[in-house]
């Protein structure tokens, strides 16, 4: 199993006895073993879980049973997602030592389809971050270059999907989480509808923008994946489930005729690697019959503030479980339950998590609430509003993911200049909207660049398909996974 | 007394009697091993989501329409933030600004209305325990549906604030939403308090006692608070706005924090629940559900049945108590016997409170139903009806396995007239005493016909024939 195959690939390959399930999930461990060193992707490998989930596959398989769409298929879970008997940490010290004592529904809708778990993937600290290295395990590396991050707070997932350590992986998005990394690391990463995907089991950062994804190799498999696990879950209020047939049966509708918004804030201040990128996709696009329509967005401009005040709101509040008493990491000497809290919570949290907490803490306090969060939530209804009149005029959109390209390690110590690079893919989850980033070209330092397709509420299918019919057509621009150890 | 007047608003949670809790589907049952109520939901690990009971919104939109509240048709759960161990996710989940109920009010015997500003739904929170030094937490209690019943500051006597708790607890009961048991916590209150001159318009600096589960404690508390302010006042000092404690031992007040530590509870809308709707379908279907309202039916059973207003009382105490006799009494002319029935002898079966709430005897209320018709029809006397139901009790057999035909045959006209000449002839002094102008001896020859008929003469009959006997 060296190339890179997609999933309905891998199935044909089970079903045609070219090997065992088995066999499937040794290679993909034995490649974990020899690339996780260098890459640091995976923070748990569960060889226990894959093998006992390959088995009963094979036992189908013998006895001439038909597979589910993913079954025997292995991936991986992002380290946020509730394993039942497998450490979940978010990659904090904070969580060190937890370990669910239930499954995420994600998760469990995946393992009754016996998803082949081949381990929990690196991120940043509670998903709190863009480059990967808030993590408390270290950073993730791009395979495309490892002295660059592979993004964030997904980056785990992506980087291991990038170097086909797995055949897909689940993220979750808050501001960009499945959509950045994926653009750093040259795969397809789908944001879909808040509301599309159940959240019960997803330690939450921003519950009202947290949605989980696939990170996959082409959008076909991101289809696949997402049409598994979009069902309605009653025990998330906010869930209603994917609307509409599977979005994998309609990827090959044509997009002749289709209106591709083209917003000219997005465009602004991209890198020219990306800017040329983006500009070939339009490009593509225009070839396919798809027509381009101008757009304005000047609401845009409130994106970053809205979603940093909003998002540290509700993860202030949602952090505040953390404190030593039933779980994770307490602190080892105090004098009293205030300093046990206090003291839990400094050494529990990395830098990243603190500053958001505090500052989320503030937005809410009595005397701020109505300059801040009060504004804030006013302002995430007019982009709501906005994106609303903008699909009026047009079916999808066309945005870079992120202006720039994979940063290097360590680019930045401004909180700022972080946040800054999520100026392109946080006005979706902001509008609750489907996004999915699909690599378009490479820049002039040969790092791929992810072009971002946004869709109206429960629009997967359409972005999906555009997605598809932009790889058949931009071939040059189609994932290859980066082979470890050769490229190194 | 004083020239100062008490100014008294009250919080009153009161437990739901929902099957399970408000955002899971762990039971609320009271007492169990510590930590066996309970699930990932709400212990709060993380991942997990709350999932709301419409039962709770059910149960609260009953209060407010028993209180005479606005039942708001959209509303929503907010996030209270504040640490403490017993409350697993650091926040409580709770309504802020947008109440499920508001605007109500209860009336008081005294002809005073109380205000009923809001009526809110929440979680509980879960237990600590001391124990050898140690301190544990219990988290069975945690997520068991509250509401919160806030006042406006419309109390001016410590009975008028029994009185209201009083009531209030009734009708929780009554409408069968609580089961009400200060005891076990299920009622308990916070109380503010603040004192003013009398005719004063504005209100004075107020203090706050939180979390009594004892309305006798509540009255001391509030009694002891009183006095306090008063004296401050007194002596030319202010009353600090703050948080007290009741001392229970002591029967005193204690500060515990003022109003600069006052917690800031960073109140948002929950992003985990959605919007509370409640179409106006929905009100008029709850409405319907809702039992006559307390106080018709105790005027009903006073005026129209002829019940002792204590009778009535304890029958409309205990919800399944009353649902029995208004089933067991339709179209029976002797109300007043089948509920002395229930008071008496059902009830000397039922020692305890629980039980009486239970209510669960061997007895349908059928079966009474027939019983007391036969004293209706004149077949059978009280005391044939005492002793029929002790063993219909004892069996749960129906009255007629117990009755035999002669039992049933009563006395006819003729063997009355017998018996009472009989009475006449035999007790000859009693005689002579009434023709004498003893109204009252005629008394002992109505006993003499009831002794030799076994009870199953009717007295007042009897006693009109002796009375026709000494006329002719």
């Amino acid at each position: 199993m060296d190339s890179y195959s997609t999933i309905r690939k891998i199935q044909e390959g089970l079903l045609h006895r070219e090997y065992s399930c088995e066999e499937l999930t040794k290679s993909y461990l034995d490649a974990i073993e020899r690339d996780n060193q260098i890459l640091n992707s995976y923070v748990t490998v569960t060889p226990q879980e894959a093998f006992s989930a390959a088995k009963r596959v094979d036992q189908k398989i013998a006895a001439g049973k038909p597979l589910s769409p993913l079954e025997g298929v292995p991936m991986t879970l992002k380290d946020n997602l509730s394993t039942n008997k497998i450490p979940t940490t978010c990659c904090s010290k904070i969580l060190s030592g937890y370990t669910p004592i239930y499954d995420a529904a994600v998760w469990e809708t995946l393992k009754a389809q016996n998803a082949i778990l081949l381990g929990k993937t690196n991120m940043d600290e509670f998903a709190m971050g863009s480059t990967c290295e808030t993590s408390c395990y270290g950073g993730a590396k791009n395979p495309h270059d490892l002295k660059r991050v592979p993004g964030g707070s997904s980056g785990g997932g992506a980087s291991a999907v990038c170097a086909n350590l797995a055949a897909y992986a689940l993220g979750s998005d808050t501001g960009g989480s499945i959509r950045q990394p994926a653009s750093f690391c040259g795969v397809v990463g789908l944001k879909p509808t808040y509301g599309a995907v159940s959240r019960y089991g997803l330690i939450a950062f921003a519950s009202s923008f947290d949605q989980i994804g696939p990170i996959a190799g082409c959008a076909e498999d991101a289809a696949l994946v997402f049409d598994a696990i979009s069902s309605y879950d009653e025990r998330d209020s906010t869930c209603s489930g994917r609307k509409g047939a599977p979005c994998a049966e309609s990827l090959n509708q044509s997009i002749k005729g289709m209106k591709i918004g083209i917003p000219k804030e997005y465009y602004e201040g991209l890198r020219p690697g990306v800017q040329k990128a983006l500009e070939d996709a339009q490009k593509t696009y225009q070839e396919l019959g798809c027509k381009l329509i101008p757009l304005a967005l000047p609401e845009l401009q409130y994106a970053l503030p809205v979603y940093y005040i909003l998002a540290c709101a509700e993860a202030s509040s949602n952090l505040g479980r953390y404190d030593g008493i039933r779980y994770g990491y307490k602190t080892e000497r105090y004098n009293d339950l205030n300093e046990m809290i206090c003291k839990t919570r400094s050494e529990g949290f990395g830098a990243e998590v603190q500053r958001r907490i505090l500052l989320g803490t503030y937005v809410l306090s009595s005397g701020y609430y109505d300059a801040y969060y009060k504004k804030a939530q006013i302002l995430r209804g007019k982009i709501v509003d906005a994106f609303q009149s903008a699909f009026q005029k047009c079916d999808i959109i066309l945005a870079p993911t992120v202006p720039v390209t994979a940063l290097p390690q360590h680019y930045s110590s401004n909180a700022v200049d972080n946040y800054r690079t999520d100026i392109c893919t946080v006005p979706v989850n902001i509008a609750g909207l489907p996004g999915i980033s699909v690599p378009c070209g490479k820049d002039e330092d040969n790092m791929p660049v992810g072009m971002q397709l946004i869709g109206k509420k429960f629009g997967e299918a359409t972005i999906l398909r555009a997605a598809h019919q932009y790889e058949k057509a931009a071939r040059d621009t189609v994932f290859c996974p980066v082979k470890m150890g050769v490229e190194k | 007394m004083s020239q100062y007047e008490l100014v008294v608003g009250l919080e009153t949670h009161v437990e739901l009697a929902t099957k399970t809790k408000i955002f899971c589907s762990c039971t609320t049952q009271f007492g169990g091993e510590p930590n066996t109520h309970c699930c990932p939901i709400c212990i709060g690990l993380p991942g997990t989501l709350p999932k709301l009971n419409q039962k709770v919104v059910e149960y609260a939109i009953m209060a407010g329409l028993s209180t005479h509240c606005e039942i708001a048709e959209e509303s929503k759960m907010d996030r209270k933030n504040y640490v403490y161990p017993d409350l697993p996710k650091a926040y409580q989940i709770s309504q802020y600004d947008q109440p499920l109920c508001k605007n109500g009010y209860l009336d008081l015997s005294d002809g005073r209305r109380i205000r009923i500003l809001r009526i809110h739904i929440e979680e509980d929170a879960g237990k600590l325990v001391h124990s050898r030094g140690n301190t544990y937490v219990d988290y069975n209690r945690g997520g068991v549906p509250l509401i919160e019943i806030v006042t406006e500051p419309d109390f001016r006597t410590v009975d008028e604030v029994r009185e209201y708790v009083e009531k209030i607890q009734s009708i929780m009961r009554y409408i069968g939403i609580s089961d009400c048991k200060m005891q076990e916590g299920s009622v308990r209150c916070d109380v503010n308090i603040s004192t003013r001159e009398k005719g004063a318009k504005n209100l004075g600096t107020r203090t706050e006692i939180k979390n009594m589960n004892s309305i006798n404690f509540i009255t001391k508390a509030v009694e002891y608070e009183f006095a306090r302010q008063i004296d401050l006042l007194e002596a030319g000092k202010e009353v600090t706005q703050e948080t007290r404690r009741y001392d229970e031992t002591n029967d005193c007040t204690e500060g515990m924090r003022g109003k600069e530590d006052a917690q800031d509870y960073r109140y948002f809308r929950d992003p985990d629940l959605v919007t509370i709707h409640v179409p106006k379908e929905k009100i008029a279907e709850l409405k319907a559900l809702l039992p006559e309202p307390e106080e018709d039916k105790f005027h009903r059973y006073t005026e129209e049945y002829q019940i002792s207003e204590a009778d009535a009382k304890n029958l409309l105490r205990y919800r399944r108590c009353w649902q029995y006799f208004d089933q067991a009494s339709e179209g029976i002319q002797n109300k007043k016997a089948l509920a002395s029935c229930i008071l008496g002898q059902i009830f000397r079966r039922l020692e305890s409170d629980s039980a009486k709430e239970a209510f669960e005897i061997n007895v349908t209320p059928k079966h009474l139903h027939e019983l007391i018709k036969l004293l209706d029809d004149g077949k059978i006397r009280m005391n044939l009806v005492k002793s029929t139901l002790e063993k219909m009790l004892d069996t749960g057999k129906p009255a007629a396995d117990f009755l035999s035909e002669k039992d049933l045959a009563g006395i006819s006209d003729e063997d009355l007239q017998r018996l009472c000449k009989e009475a006449i002839e035999k007790n000859p002094n009693a005689a002579k005493d009434y023709l004498g102008g003893k109204e009252k001896a005629i008394k002992a020859l109505v006993g003499f016909v009831m002794k030799s008929t076994h009870g199953r003469a009717d007295a007042q009959k009897a006693e009109t024939t002796l009375v026709n006997l000494f006329k002719n």
